[in-house]
């Protein structure tokens, strides 16, 4: 995912002379340095200050730039503060993009594995939240996302090698895709765990609509409902914290809109740990077999 | 095991002699588990002779009893040193050293970043520029309860990015920890590269002397050297700073001085290779 990322950034570089690309010594990990290859004076490394850096995208952004600020995802959330009180506040026109996050950082552990920051970038006022899938998704998503303007948070993992798509044009904000189509169960899911999830519905006696929610934030609602009323049972999937992500956006919408059981899947009130990537989703449910239970868990109480 | 306070000049010399051969078993941990699993090799072989001076001849603590309230204590701000920590931790007796062989597996206690599951670990670690705070922390809470203890923070150069550390530094001065002492081990690299081409950091020692701090520089592998500066800091009245010029990597020719061991698992000839090292050089002691 993330060699997806720099190299799209390579080519958006060419099409939009105002992106800046800003880094914190992690320009190796997250590939942005293939940006600044290309285009050496146009990516700042600032070293590992990452309030500053995010402070410094509201500058260039305030002078007409167009700032891509590239962090792990749990170090960006450091600056969470300065992300509130600035980018989101004044509603400037900052990317911030996020690797390693959910389980990935997988064997440097909790310290490094971002399973809040769904919920963290989702309750800013202004903020797009968007989690693509697969790699011709992150494609994509860059694009989308430097071509909008106003504050955008866009997650990626790390070494994920999962295809959801296989055609383009799959990516546009503030849509949901639908991947599958069925009538019992309403399976949504972001991020590159759609790939699970996917395998869970095909393997299935249950008739499963599989809807991929790329951009969390503004939620594509009337996906949402539709997908409730017809299939009358829902279970989110995220490669992240139970608490405030895709899971909890989709039950705040359908507890007001068309009340349905819901069941959510993601790492429950716990930090992750060290293990390898596949251990981990393991460990905490998020496979396909363990979806499955859960759908068939949630069928019972269908309306 | 390492008393501190008071050694007449040959026990010194007879206990650095002795440190020297517990270093080789160290390393040879450390490259057995490096071999074993992926590992920030290179930034933990360069802060390794400073953790276990302070651990073998320097810190008032021991493993028989790890809470002991009147312990000095060791945070290792550079988090991702853990294996560093880890082995010293092991060969004094705080852990077994067939536990290292869990690092970073599944439901071990040898996390990838240290937490506070392991006996001998002060401080969570892991996110960068924190350490040096809650050292901070920790040198006022002892002070306040009227105890000798001191406490050390060892902390990477490219972690003095950070504009905690900053702040902390300024606390620290303000306060007049006189029980604080921060090692920097200037290896002169981070992540992305060069610490002088990713941020420049020069002066340093201007750089902390001017937040009120007293300065020291010291070669981080010499561990005559080291004791003799840790000494010396505990005469000071206010916070001390020693940079510890090492080298990342120190003791394997092929990682030795690049960025090229920060995050290495050691193939078969790799590991050979560097055990090779060890015997024949005792890994650059
Ligand atoms: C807050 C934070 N930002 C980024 C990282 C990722 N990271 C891990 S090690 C490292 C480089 C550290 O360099 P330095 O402090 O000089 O240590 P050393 O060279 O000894 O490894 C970075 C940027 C992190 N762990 N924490």
């Amino acid at each position: 995912m993330r060699r997806a990322f720099g190299e799209s950034l390579v080519r958006l570089g060419e099409l939009y002379e105002e992106l800046i690309v800003l880094t914190g010594d992690v320009g190796n990990p997250t590939y942005v340095y293939k940006f600044k290859d290309r285009y050496p004076n146009r990516l700042f490394n600032l070293g590992i200050s990452e309030q500053d850096i995010v402070g410094v995208a509201a500058g260039l952004a305030l002078t007409g730039r167009v700032p891509l600020v590239t962090l792990f995802s749990s170090f960006l959330m450091r600056a969470w503060e300065q992300i509130r009180n600035t980018i989101s506040r004044a509603n400037l026109n900052v990317k911030l993009v996020g690797t390693h996050a959910g389980l990935t950082a997988a064997d440097d552990g909790a310290s490094h594995q971002a399973l809040e920051d769904l919920a963290l970038m989702r309750v800013l006022p202004n903020m797009t939240v968007v989690a693509p899938g697969d790699p011709q998704e992150v494609k994509e998503a860059v694009e989308a996302i430097i071509e909008m303007k106003g504050p955008v948070y866009l997650r990626i993992g790390r070494d994920e090698d999962v295809r959801i798509f296989d055609r383009d044009g799959v990516f546009r904000i503030g849509k949901a895709t639908t991947l599958m189509d069925g009538s019992d169960v309403a399976l949504f899911s972001t991020g590159s765990i759609t790939a699970e999830a996917l395998e869970a519905a095909r393997c299935t006696d249950t008739s499963v609509r599989v809807v991929h929610v790329s951009t969390i934030k503004p939620l594509d609602k009337e996906a949402v409902i539709s997908a409730a009323k017809s299939c009358g049972a829902v279970v989110c999937v995220e490669e992240h914290s139970v608490i405030g992500g895709l899971g909890s956006a989709v039950a705040e919408l359908l507890s007001l809109e068309y009340p349905v059981p819901v069941a959510r899947i993601g790492i429950g009130d716990t930090f992750g740990e060290s293990g390898t990537h596949r251990e981990l989703l393991e460990k905490f449910g998020l496979t396909a077999e363990k979806i499955r239970s859960v759908i068939k868990g949630v069928i019972r109480r269908r309306r | 095991m390492g008393s501190t306070v008071e050694t007449s000049e040959l026990r010194h010399i007879i206990e650095v002699q002795k440190l020297k051969e517990k270093i080789r078993s160290i390393r040879r941990l450390v490259l057995e588990t490096a071999h074993n699993e992926n590992a920030h090799l290179g930034s933990s072989l360069s802060c390794l002779e400073i953790i276990a001076t302070l651990y073998f001849l320097k810190m008032r603590h021991t493993p028989y009893e790890p809470l002991w309230k009147d312990r000095d204590r060791f945070v290792l701000s550079k988090g991702h040193a853990a294996l560093a920590l880890y082995a010293v931790l092991a060969e004094m007796g705080y852990i077994q050293r067939e536990e290292l062989r869990t690092f970073k597996k599944l439901g071990s206690r040898l996390q990838g970043h240290p937490d506070l599951r392991v006996p001998g670990v002060e401080a969570p670690s892991g996110s960068l520029g924190q350490g040096l705070s809650i050292g901070v922390g920790m040198a006022l809470g002892i002070r306040m309860n009227g105890s000798r203890s001191r406490v050390y923070v060892l902390m990477g150069d490219g972690e003095c990015d950070e504009g905690q550390v900053w702040e902390a530094m300024m606390t620290a001065a303000h306060l007049k920890l006189s029980n604080l002492v921060l090692i920097i081990d200037r290896n002169g690299w981070q992540l992305d590269g060069r610490t002088e081409e990713v941020k420049k950091k020069v002066p340093l020692k201007a750089k902390i002397e001017s937040f009120g701090w007293e300065v020291y520089t010291v070669n981080g592998h010499d561990v005559q050297k080291i004791v003799e500066v840790l000494d010396y800091a505990e005469h000071s009245e206010g916070p001390v700073a020693i940079i510890a010029y090492t080298k990342k990597g120190h003791g394997v020719p092929f990682i030795e001085d690049t960025n090229g061991g920060h995050k290495i698992r050691l193939n078969d000839e790799q590991y050979l290779a560097a055990l090779k090292e060890l015997e024949a050089y005792g890994g650059g002691l």
